[in-house]
């Protein structure tokens, strides 16, 4: 067994044996460690769906600045974010687009659906080119309803989802 | 437009009038949105709206008939074939410059389609409040119509949203493209009526 | 540099030609380099376009708009008059007073109704303030893009001051519904007055600021100056509206040339530029937030003190059969509503001619031949909200 481990063509079999280990290892003395730098650095993809996206530019304004909670305003390259917030309705031709996004993205990554028309489709659940919700195309973590939410309420979505983050294992 | 039809508006309570509309919704007559008689119709005050209209009766005799004419607005309707010409003497000797939008609309019991370019102008001042409504038709089945767009070059994206809304295929407009709905629409085009919305 | 690489060009064809070998040119297919612009991209939203560059160059752009798209002509003919207005709002909530109040115009002169006369007067008071907030937030997105850090922050943070006061008009942050046929939902409350006169005083003095800070910051400047030309012939022709037409020599706004509600007792100038380039589309919609606050002012002052805000219809009301196409200046240009009705509560037929959708037209004539870097610049200083453009 050990042995064809060691072989170099199976090389990333080792290495994902080895981390599996060494994360078992970790996870009592230092997960809590890991999870407490993943609270406060929450980067926001900068991928806008809808019109919740006002809302979502007026949480970073200096009345609510979201800042002071570890979410950093939505600037960086995808690759280097782990947070998803879904602002407003997702259309047939958005849809794609956003779980090309998602698996672009690097674990862990966490999914916030922000306002009515990404939880059930809202007030547009009858329009013909608007899926009805998100939960078909990528998993949520935390909703956050209200049409558009304010400021607050996606604060306080972002605050939950840091306690799920501080309650999780680490991968 | 407007006197002719006070009676028939105010006759029904409104509950039952609601019941009756809703099974009527799809049996619109094109007929009722026309005026009865269209010389009883011009309003003689509107001094600049006549004249913009008598300006193009006088080029076009039995080619234009003129809907209705309210304050600073005009619509009058032409035919397929004759639109580019009536278009091309709308800008160059009227002075409408622009087309605000191009809407398609669907009557299926006529069995025909209307697009409607609004026309307004940017370089004449006393034009522009005005929105000159430059009617046409064609039937749904084959639906072609000639593109204005070697006129005015603002109508590019808008007759290409009606080809794609309605199924308008307009002939000499480079791109009869999608251009709003996602890559893989296979439905007929949604702005028609026969096109129903789930649940509804 | 070029001079020296075409120098160095010239020599090693020559030598190529001399040694009898065959000269392979580039073709124009490998030259060229795709970019697909949006719509995760910071700075396209929810639109992407697709460009073709050579070198620093770009010249070909494609817009590829509809991520938004969800239909609302198409849901307008299921609903009757006012359930239609919550939904017509959502594609501009940062500007939704405008975007109902031409579509209340309409529905009126289809059901043949006047508005009370200090109902006009908190209409139009709520438009101003309205429009304020969405300059402001365009104003602050401008500045993400630029890379202006504080230019973000100033605007994001003074637009809660006009949203505040549209809250205590209406009661909701950013979705009012507040204009409907008939008037406005409900009455200003007590001292709205004062807080509003307050608000806007205290806001006259921030422009002086904004205008040092951002208008007269050099880097803004050499940015935006000279940047995609759209001159007085093409802005006709390709039919643009709003800041982007009055930033190229055209003094067209339609509070002025069809004054609507109590705009012709209304006394302001038409702002407009004849600079043609990035920078006057981004000073012209400054200029309108100035003279916004001095029609906030007339208005406030002219308004009556009391009386009815709003006629009271039936519940399900109903026009003649007939069409009505009516439109007011939105804080992106002329935004008109054609409502077909054939007699019944619901419309047969809404269309929503939106300034964005007319705008986006200048995009490609813009861009084509400029450089890369100074995309972000001409792309936003055409005052686009793609959601609206969508509908």
């Amino acid at each position: 067994m050990l042995k064809e481990l060691v072989n170099p063509s199976n090389f990333n079999l080792l290495v994902s044996k080895v981390s599996d280990v060494l994360v078992r290892a970790l996870d009592q003395p230092l997960g809590y460690a890991i999870n407490w730098g993943r609270v406060w650095s929450l980067w926001p993809v900068h991928l806008e769906t809808a019109c919740c996206s006002v809302e979502f530019g007026a949480t970073s304004s200096p009345r609510y600045d979201c800042e002071r909670f570890g979410i950093i305003e939505a600037f960086g390259s995808l690759r280097q974010c782990d947070l998803i917030v879904v602002q407003g309705t997702v259309t047939r031709k958005m849809a794609p687009r956003l779980r090309m996004v998602y698996d672009q993205m690097g674990d862990p990554k966490y999914v916030i659906a922000m306002g009515a028309c990404s939880i059930t489709g809202g007030l547009y659940i009858d329009s013909y080119n608007v899926l009805p919700g998100i939960d078909g195309v990528v998993p949520v973590d935390v909703y956050v309803p209200g049409c558009p939410p304010r400021p607050e309420t996606l604060i306080q979505g972002c605050m939950l989802l840091q306690e799920k983050i501080k309650r999780s294992k680490i991968k | 437009m407007m006197s002719s039809n006070i009676s028939k508006n105010s006759e029904n309570d409104p509950k039952i009038n609601q019941s009756s509309q809703k099974n009527n919704h799809n049996q619109t007559n094109l007929k009722d949105l026309e005026p009865k008689n269209s010389d009883n119709f011009i309003d003689r005050s509107l001094n600049l709206e006549n004249s913009i209209y008598s300006e193009i009766s006088s080029k076009f005799t039995n080619k234009v008939k003129l809907k209705y004419s309210k304050s600073k607005r005009i619509k009058i309707y032409v035919e397929p074939e004759d639109i580019v010409e009536v278009a091309e003497f709308l800008k160059a000797n009227i002075g409408f410059d622009h087309a605000e939008s191009v809407c398609g609309t669907d009557y299926p019991d006529d069995n025909s389609i209307e697009v409607i370019y609004h026309l307004n102008s940017y370089s004449r001042e006393d034009l522009s409040p005005i929105i000159f409504a430059l009617s046409t038709k064609t039937s749904r089945n084959n639906s072609r119509l000639p593109s204005l767009i070697r006129v005015f070059n603002s109508v590019e994206y808008h007759e290409r949203e009606t080809f794609e809304m309605l199924g308008v295929y307009f002939e000499g407009h480079p791109r009869n493209e999608r251009f709003l709905l996602p890559e893989d629409w296979a439905d007929i085009p949604p702005l028609r009526k026969d096109f129903q919305i789930k649940g509804r | 540099m070029s001079k020296e690489y075409d120098r160095e060009f010239e020599t090693k064809f020559q030598e190529t030609t001399r040694l009898g070998l065959e000269v392979v040119k580039e073709s124009e297919e490998d030259r060229l380099m795709t970019l697909s612009v949006g719509p995760q991209h910071p700075g396209s939203g929810h639109f992407r376009f697709t460009i073709k560059v050579d070198g620093d160059y770009i010249v070909y752009c494609d817009p590829d708009p509809g991520y938004v798209h969800r239909g609302e002509e198409k849901m307008s003919e299921y609903r009757n008059f006012i359930q239609n207005i919550p939904h017509l709002e959502r594609p501009v909530i940062h500007d939704s007073t405008n975007i109902t109040y031409s579509y209340s115009l309409a529905v009126e002169e289809l059901l043949g109704i006047e508005v009370p006369r200090r109902g006009q007067f908190i209409r139009a008071i709520a438009s101003e303030l309205n429009r304020q907030v969405y300059t402001l937030y365009w104003l602050a997105i401008y500045g993400i893009f630029l890379g202006h850090s504080t230019m973000f922050m100033w605007p994001a943070g003074d637009r809660e001051l006009f949203i505040d006061l549209l809250t205590a008009l209406s009661g909701a942050r950013v979705t009012h519904a507040y204009n409907i046929p008939g008037g406005v939902r409900n009455d200003a409350p007590n001292g709205f007055k004062e807080k509003c006169l307050q608000y806007v005083k205290y806001f006259e003095k921030r422009l002086v600021e904004y205008e040092d800070i951002f208008y007269n910051n050099p880097l803004f400047r050499q940015r935006t100056e000279n940047v995609g030309i759209l001159t007085k012939e093409d802005a006709i022709n390709l039919g643009v509206t709003g800041s982007v037409l009055r930033a190229s020599g055209i003094p067209y706004d339609i509070r002025k040339v069809e004054p609507y509600d109590v705009y012709d007792e209304i006394d302001f100038k038409v702002q407009y530029m004849k600079t043609c380039d990035s920078f006057a589309r981004a000073y012209v919609p400054f200029l309108d937030m100035r003279e916004s606050c001095n029609i906030i002012k007339q208005l406030l002052d002219k308004m009556p003190d009391s009386g009815e805000v709003r006629l009271k219809l039936q519940s399900n009301p109903k026009g003649q059969p007939g069409e009505s196409y009516k439109r007011v200046e939105s804080g992106r240009g002329a935004l008109g509503y054609y409502i077909v009705s054939d007699g019944s509560p619901k419309p047969y037929r809404v269309k929503i001619s939106v300034g964005s959708f007319r705008n986006i037209l200048a995009l490609p004539h813009l861009l084509i031949g400029s450089k890369l870097g100074d995309m972000p610049s001409i792309y936003w200083a055409l005052n686009y909200w793609p959601v609206e453009a969508d509908r």
